[in-house]
């Protein structure tokens, strides 16, 4: 398996120059902590919801470059979005991560990680940009790494619908 | 160098494995090391020869099983050190060692109030039994600090035994591969009234070890990190220590009798060794102690601090202050297991592309949070030696280090 597979051009930028790195005044901001306990890495997710948008998002927090890229994508991706709009991005972030789980589950079939795949499990998403995190599904131990950060947002985002 | 690790590479059949054209390179041996030939014959000669369940037929394949199983423990007695046989039970591993320790001793000598003295270095498996017993039983944990240099700062000793009923510390630490002076605190311990367990996980497979000499009640080790199975590890305790401990878990063969309203526990050993034991993996122990007693038990320390040297400075030469090596400056003062920091690099993204060079290194918090937070780190990669590494496997780890800072920057 080809390093470059794991490590596109995009994900390096994210990791490199990483946005919407920071933090918001919480409270009024909402405070997430995500943990990785199997290599240590913390993800915070900073999150500002005005009535049904994600007006602001930043991200503090240590850990490698798929994580720290994933974070970064996604906080380009969900700022602004409406709170349906966050959640159906992350259904389709967290479906194409799956796709190693379904092919250990026995099912050759859904082996290679096609957009058609991705459609029909979120239809209406673009993903972007973060279809290039598409080639951490061959690497499993680093899946957990790319879905923390969205976790934590999921995490946020139900949160906030409680309270 | 003190072993001939061409001729021990040919023993590892896993080190026969190529990545494309490079030999596989395992610098992970802390983590868990491979295993021989010999051990693995063992294994597969015991199950296709002699497997029966041990201490309960009285056929002759039963016999011999329960022979080879029991002449394991004298090898693991002997092996470090043990005054009697008895003393050497066997577990699944140290963390099961520990738990043993910390539920059948703790439970029955330690109440609200009391204290235990870990250290800040020690791994997980020192630390949670504790922290469980502290929040059933309200005792309360102090931590021996570690100073800067990887040494634990022992300058403030007497005061933080005060009152405290036993005292947990590593042999040799997994991240910092610091040696603490085991004799010093466990007589310190002895002489403010507390009993003192040593955990030996990295210790035994690189050091020759005499529980006696390192005068402590309690000693753990395990087979999987010294060339044996997974499956099965050693706790030590004096006997009388033993004697007057409470059974850990209840089941078959740690009972002398049972009866509806009750039981009676076997004698040592059996007594802490509930239900049927990990036979295979005795014998695979028994096969692993005798490789490295083949060896020379002072010859692999001898080449594991000629080869700690050797990495030290070849990687301190080529890499300079890009890279931070954790712990004790002196391969002497330390055990081969090199924690680092290289240029910023996150150790996952190190050890993905050392991966790609068939280089294994391990990436993480190496079960010893607490020192991860006093390193001011989440995590550190860390590359570990043993008998079958040579200078070949510290060159490819350094040629691949410079490979990781090109991908990145």
């Amino acid at each position: 398996m080809a390093l470059e597979d794991l490590y596109r051009e995009i994900i390096l930028d994210h990791y490199r120059s990483p946005r919407n790195r920071g933090e918001l005044q919480s409270p009024p901001a909402r405070r997430v902590e995500g943990y990785n306990p199997l290599c240590g890495d913390e993800v915070v997710v900073f999150l500002d919801v005005d009535g049904d948008k994600v007006t602001d998002l930043k991200i503090a927090g240590q850990g490698c470059s798929i994580s720290q890229s994933s974070a970064s994508m996604m906080s380009a991706a969900v700022k602004g979005k409406t709170l349906a709009e966050a959640r159906a991005l992350i259904r389709a972030f967290k479906g194409m991560m799956s796709i190693h789980e379904h092919r250990l589950d026995g099912d050759p079939e859904n082996g290679e990680a096609g957009e058609g795949e991705i459609a029909a499990t979120e239809p209406e998403v673009k993903l972007g940009d973060l279809e290039a995190l598409q080639g951490v599904v061959k690497f499993p131990v680093r899946i957990k790494c790319a879905t923390l950060s969205w976790n934590t947002l999921q995490q946020g985002l139900d949160e906030a619908a409680t309270t | 160098m003190a072993l001939d690790t061409a001729m021990v590479k040919k023993d590892f059949p896993i080190l026969h494995q190529h990545t494309g054209e490079r030999p596989l390179v395992f610098l992970d041996s802390a983590a868990s090391s491979q295993k021989p030939q010999s051990v693995l014959d063992a294994m597969q000669n015991y199950y296709e020869t002699t497997h029966a369940n041990v201490h309960r037929g009285v056929y002759a394949i039963a016999e011999r099983a329960t022979a080879m199983f029991e002449e394991a423990r004298n090898k693991a007695a002997r092996f470090i050190g043990a005054p009697a046989t008895r003393e050497v039970l066997f577990t699944k591993n140290v963390t099961e060692g520990i738990n043993l320790v910390a539920n059948a001793w703790g439970r029955a000598n330690l109440r609200a109030g009391d204290s235990v003295l870990l250290t800040e270095i020690e791994h997980h498996a020192n630390l949670v039994p504790w922290l469980m017993l502290k929040e059933q039983l309200g005792i309360e944990l102090r931590y021996i600090p570690v100073g800067d240099d990887g040494q634990l700062d022992l300058s403030d000793l007497d005061r933080l035994l005060d009152g405290v009923k036993l005292v947990g510390v590593t042999a040799l630490s997994n991240v910092l591969g610091t040696i603490p002076p085991v004799r010093r605190i466990a007589d310190a311990a002895h002489a403010a009234g507390a009993l003192c367990l040593a955990d030996g996980a990295q210790y035994s497979p690189h050091m020759t070890t005499d529980v006696v000499e390192l005068g402590v009640d309690f000693f753990g080790f395990t087979a999987h990190k010294m060339l044996g199975p997974t499956g099965i590890g050693v706790m030590w305790g004096r006997e009388e220590l033993l004697e007057s401990m409470p059974p850990f878990l209840g089941g078959g063969e740690m009972i002398r009798d049972v009866r509806p309203d009750g039981f009676t526990p076997n004698e040592l050993p059996w007594k802490f060794e509930a239900g049927t034991p990990p036979i295979a993996e005795a014998v695979g122990l028994g096969a692993a102690i005798d490789y490295l007693e083949a060896l020379g038990m002072e010859q692999v320390r001898r080449h594991e601090v000629e080869l700690t040297t050797y990495a030290l400075t070849t990687l301190a030469e080529r890499h300079g202050d890009d890279l931070t090596i954790y712990g004790p400056a002196e391969a002497s003062q330390r055990g081969g297991v090199l924690s680092f920091a290289y240029k910023g690099i996150h150790p996952h993204d190190i050890s993905q592309v050392l991966d790609q060079a068939g280089v294994c290194v391990r990436a993480g918090h190496h079960c010893a949070k607490p020192l991860m937070r006093r390193l001011g780190v989440g995590a550190t990669a860390r590359a570990s030696f043993y008998v079958y590494n040579d200078e070949a496997d510290v060159d490819a780890l350094s040629e691949a280090l410079t490979n990781t800072s090109d991908f990145f920057f």
